[in-house]
């Protein structure tokens, strides 16, 4: 008998998930369990779990779709935002939550992503960012650190990542943070403000892959690389009180941009309301 | 023991990575044979590291009924 958050949002006949030992995404899609049950249990919304949609595409984290127990729909590679957009056009006030990873989301979705986040449709898009193709075998991917190894890149990935965050704010999203696997907490309530963000939100997760990312390059095991998230993702409290020399190498965790351009939907329906006035 | 809490291990979901061991500030688990042991029930102070950071929900607090 698992805890009572997991009986209750997860779909526990389908766990242990199929995620290698010390996977982060484990503790990411808790994470939005988490988020998604505070709203739920929160008197100042009249959420039920009707209301939340999952749609995840392919990859390691786009398992989540299958776990997490709300209406939800596991879709083809990249294309996760793609379905979420005609999920969000035909209901409006559904809380569509894309779980997507950094290749699914930014290489063989990238035009989606940074579409549906330049038009600013309210999708809150959480990337399960683990540096690597685990699923296929460990290939780099658009957020392989330059020089880093994979099993494509044997002598050191010549090419420069991507930032999610940045990618898809600069493309438009309303809403961009950062969270990651060791700082929960804070990654949660991140999740929750986007989900309440109107507009696109973009949640870039750093996660772990000890299998793949982490034994390729000698970061050690699960522990290890929590460790080194701990002491080099800084959240938001504690970023503004470093020195500039004390940032150098390290990165924040928190919420990057948050601004109020129109949301799409809402821009849509009064072109709608406009034309049926003329008529 | 404090509080009014226990720990509960879900044994068969418990793939032994060791990140609950090793982010207990009070040294209560142990891995043993790939799998997480409670070694230590008395010393354990009810923060919720483990339940927080166990990637596969295998270890949780529960309220003890009185």
């Amino acid at each position: 008998m698992p805890s009572d958050l997991i009986h209750q949002y997860m779909r526990i006949d389908h766990l242990p998930q199929i995620w290698c030992p010390g996977c982060g995404n484990g503790t990411i899609m808790r994470d939005v369990a988490v988020a998604i049950e505070q709203l739920i249990d929160d008197p100042e919304y009249d959420f039920d779990r009707d209301d939340f949609v999952i749609v995840s595409g392919i990859g390691c984290s786009s398992r989540a779709a299958g776990y997490l127990d709300f209406n939800s729909i596991h879709t083809t590679h990249g294309r996760a935002i793609a379905f979420a957009s005609g999920i969000k056009f035909a209901n409006p006030k559904l809380n569509v939550i894309v779980l997507t990873g950094d290749g699914d989301c930014s290489a063989i979705g990238g035009n989606h992503l940074i579409h549906a986040a330049r038009r600013n449709l309210g999708l809150t898009v959480v990337a399960f960012n683990n540096d690597i193709y685990g699923m296929t075998g460990g290939q780099y991917s658009p957020t392989t650190p330059n020089g880093d190894k994979a099993t494509t890149a044997p002598y050191g990935n010549v090419d420069r990542p991507f930032d999610i965050a940045l990618l898809a704010a600069g493309a438009g999203a309303s809403f961009a943070a950062r969270g990651d696997v060791f700082h929960a907490r804070e990654t949660t309530e991140i999740i929750r403000q986007a989900i309440l963000h109107k507009g696109f939100s973009i949640v870039d997760v750093y996660s772990i892959c000890p299998t793949y990312y982490g034994r390729k390059n000698k970061k050690g095991d699960a522990v290890e690389m929590l460790k080194w998230q701990k002491e080099n993702l800084i959240p938001t409290n504690r970023w503004y009180t470093m020195s500039e020399e004390e940032r150098v190498g390290k990165k924040l965790i928190g919420i990057l941009s948050r601004n109020d351009y129109p949301e799409y939907t809402e821009e849509y329906a009064k072109i709608i309301e406009q034309c049926r006035k003329k008529k | 023991m404090i509080g009014r809490k226990r720990l509960v291990v879900e044994t068969a979901w418990c793939k032994g990575c060791g990140i609950c061991a090793a982010f207990c500030p009070k040294q209560v688990l142990e891995i043993q044979h790939e799998k997480v042991s409670i070694k230590a029930p008395e010393a354990c102070i009810s923060c919720g590291q483990c339940e927080l950071r166990c990637p596969d929900y295998a270890i949780y607090l529960v309220n003890i009924e009185e």
